[in-house]
């Protein structure tokens, strides 16, 4: 059974205070992720990463189609027992105390009474807040110290399935690793974790399957191998001097100069073109070493394939 | 009651704390300190009537302008700072969460309206020296102000579901206004004819009937309550508050949080 099935969900708003317009922030979406997955949901600023979560999690209602957690409908209060949501940029009462705010969660989560008190001790040191914050009013922490809370409050109730829209947003590289750590040890722990990113690189290092969405469509689903296998393959050749021959530019090199060498990246098919022409010009070859694809690449090619589609979709 | 009403109503009531909402206590503190030495030295025979129209009305005052300005926020706020996120993303069920919120406000009040009525008693006994049988009117006229609270209270919550925290004052502010005439507009309604008399006994049937809750001149002047119009006030109140927490829940059910 999937931990996550989404059938055909599609979110339409209306714009415009007037004359109201419809406008399409998610199309029928349809994905699947498994239990123990740790799952990258990933996409430019506005492609509907956050408005597929708000659906996932009930917050805003789905103008078509339907969500399935733990093979339960998506609002049903069963299953919202079992899983836990970190908001984008999230928020929380700045009155409480974070100690306050994870009892008040707990509660809600339907954490027994007798536990919760050393649950919410457990949870603030696993995030790394340190005792002396945790009976401060949070409108005096950081924004990566609320950061850390968000997490704590996610997890804090031992969900089977965590939603984290933007868990790395505000934190600081060593706060993005321990992040990175935290979530791979829920996948040890047999958590299924739904990430949505844009930063491309935790999503490489994490995840076991990717989903790229641009303009609110589905553009891929895949294991990060598997994706960037299809993608055109780059190489890189290093010679000697300081001269580019023209006759490599025009082959859509993109060239460095040092001060005794020239470092060349371009594609893998005019490898041979390029060698010609450093033969020609009488230029010693020092290295040429193919270039591993990366998720970045296969994102960037996926979002450029779109640009034609969206700007049809602008003149009409 | 669920567990979780509890905690969201808990929860309310002491935001509601830590936001410095019971400083209006000592505002009124000072108000009935002053009522009660001026009205001894100036009034004669009237202390009475002076400080129960007086700590009755503040009481009042107070109480309305704080169910309307939390109340409006109770909503509102919390989808505008997005707190209202991880909570509806727990067993949570949205009707809950109106419960626990109308519940928190509705019982920041009570401790409000109970410590300003020690206020209206402590300054009664100031200029009388001792208490009378006729006091214990001022009780019931205290209980009928909090049925008004609590009819406001719904009102601004039904508001913070769908509009901006400003129109939602001026609506209930308008409605607390209009709800405190609703007698005369039922008087107006039966001395008009055709269409007119529709709209006005309409519009004088749905507005919250505030003035049939307030009995502060007959208290001030001793007048006794039937045990009838206690129990008729009671019913009136708990039924409207009821149906208007249904219309928000209704409204809340359906919106989608930006």
């Amino acid at each position: 059974m999937p931990a996550i099935e989404i059938l055909g969900l599609e979110k339409t708003y209306e714009v415009g205070f007037w004359r109201k317009r419809p406008k399409r922030a998610l199309h029928p979406l349809n994905l699947s992720v498994e239990e123990g997955e740790i799952f990258g949901f990933l996409g430019p600023n506005g492609a509907g990463k956050t408005t597929t979560l708000k659906l996932l999690m009930g917050l805003a209602r789905p103008t078509a189609g339907a969500a399935r957690i733990l093979g339960m409908e998506n609002d049903d209060p069963r299953v919202k027992a079992q899983i836990g949501f970190l908001p984008e940029q999230p928020y929380f009462y700045d009155y409480l105390t974070a100690r306050e705010l994870l009892r008040y969660y707990a509660h809600l989560s339907g954490v027994p009474s007798g536990e919760i008190a050393n649950k919410v001790s457990a949870m603030l040191e696993r995030v790394g807040l340190p005792t002396s914050a945790a009976d401060v009013q949070l409108r005096k922490f950081s924004k990566g110290m609320m950061q850390r809370v968000g997490i704590a409050q996610a997890i804090l109730h031992d969900p089977k399935v965590v939603f984290l829209d933007e868990p790395m947003s505000g934190l600081d590289p060593v706060g993005r690793r321990e992040v990175r750590d935290l979530i791979e040890r829920l996948k040890q722990e047999g958590k299924t974790v739904f990430f949505s990113t844009h930063i491309l690189s935790d999503a490489e290092a994490l995840c076991d399957r990717v989903a790229i969405l641009h303009l609110g469509e589905l553009r891929s689903v895949g294991a990060v191998a598997e994706l960037t296998a299809g993608v055109r393959g780059k190489v890189e050749l290093i010679w000697a001097g300081t001269t580019i021959p023209a006759s490599l530019k025009a082959l859509g090199a993109e060239c460095h100069a040092t001060s005794d060498s020239v470092r060349a990246i371009l594609p893998e098919e005019k490898q041979e073109a390029a060698i010609e022409a450093l033969k020609r010009e009488r230029l010693r070859l020092i290295s040429l070493v193919p270039l591993r694809s990366t998720l970045e690449d296969y994102f960037v090619q996926q979002v450029e394939q779109a640009k034609p589609a969206q700007a049809m979709a602008v003149r009409s | 009651m669920s567990g979780r009403i509890a905690y969201i109503a808990a929860n309310t009531f002491r935001e509601a704390v830590r936001d410095r909402v019971l400083y209006n206590l000592i505002a009124f503190a000072v108000l009935m300190s002053a009522a009660a030495v001026l009205v001894g030295q100036i009034s004669i025979d009237i202390e009475r009537l002076v400080v129960v129209n007086l700590g009755l009305s503040a009481v009042s005052l107070f109480g309305v302008v704080i169910a309307i300005f939390v109340g409006i926020g109770l909503v509102s706020k919390e989808i505008d700072k997005r707190t209202l996120y991880t909570v509806l993303s727990r067993p949570v069920r949205r009707w809950e969460f109106i419960a626990g919120k109308f519940l928190g406000l509705a019982g920041t009040l009570a401790v409000n309206t109970a410590l300003m009525a020690v206020g209206v008693f402590g300054a009664l006994l100031y200029v009388s020296h001792h208490f009378q049988s006729s006091d214990g009117w001022v009780l019931v006229a205290l209980y009928f102000i909090g049925l008004q609270f609590l009819i406001i209270t719904a009102l601004s919550l039904l508001f913070s579901t769908f509009s901006s925290p400003l129109l939602s004052s001026v609506f209930a502010f308008s409605l607390f206004v209009i709800g405190s005439f609703a007698e005369d507009l039922r008087g107006f309604a039966g001395i008009v004819r055709g269409p007119t008399h529709w709209l006005a006994t309409a519009a004088a049937y749905l507005v919250p009937n505030f003035s049939a809750l307030n009995l502060i001149s007959s208290v001030a002047h001793e007048q006794p309550i039937s045990g009838q119009l206690v129990l008729y006030n009671t019913a009136y109140a708990l039924v409207y508050t009821g149906m208007v927490l249904c219309g928000a829940v209704l409204i809340f059910e359906r919106r989608n949080l930006k």
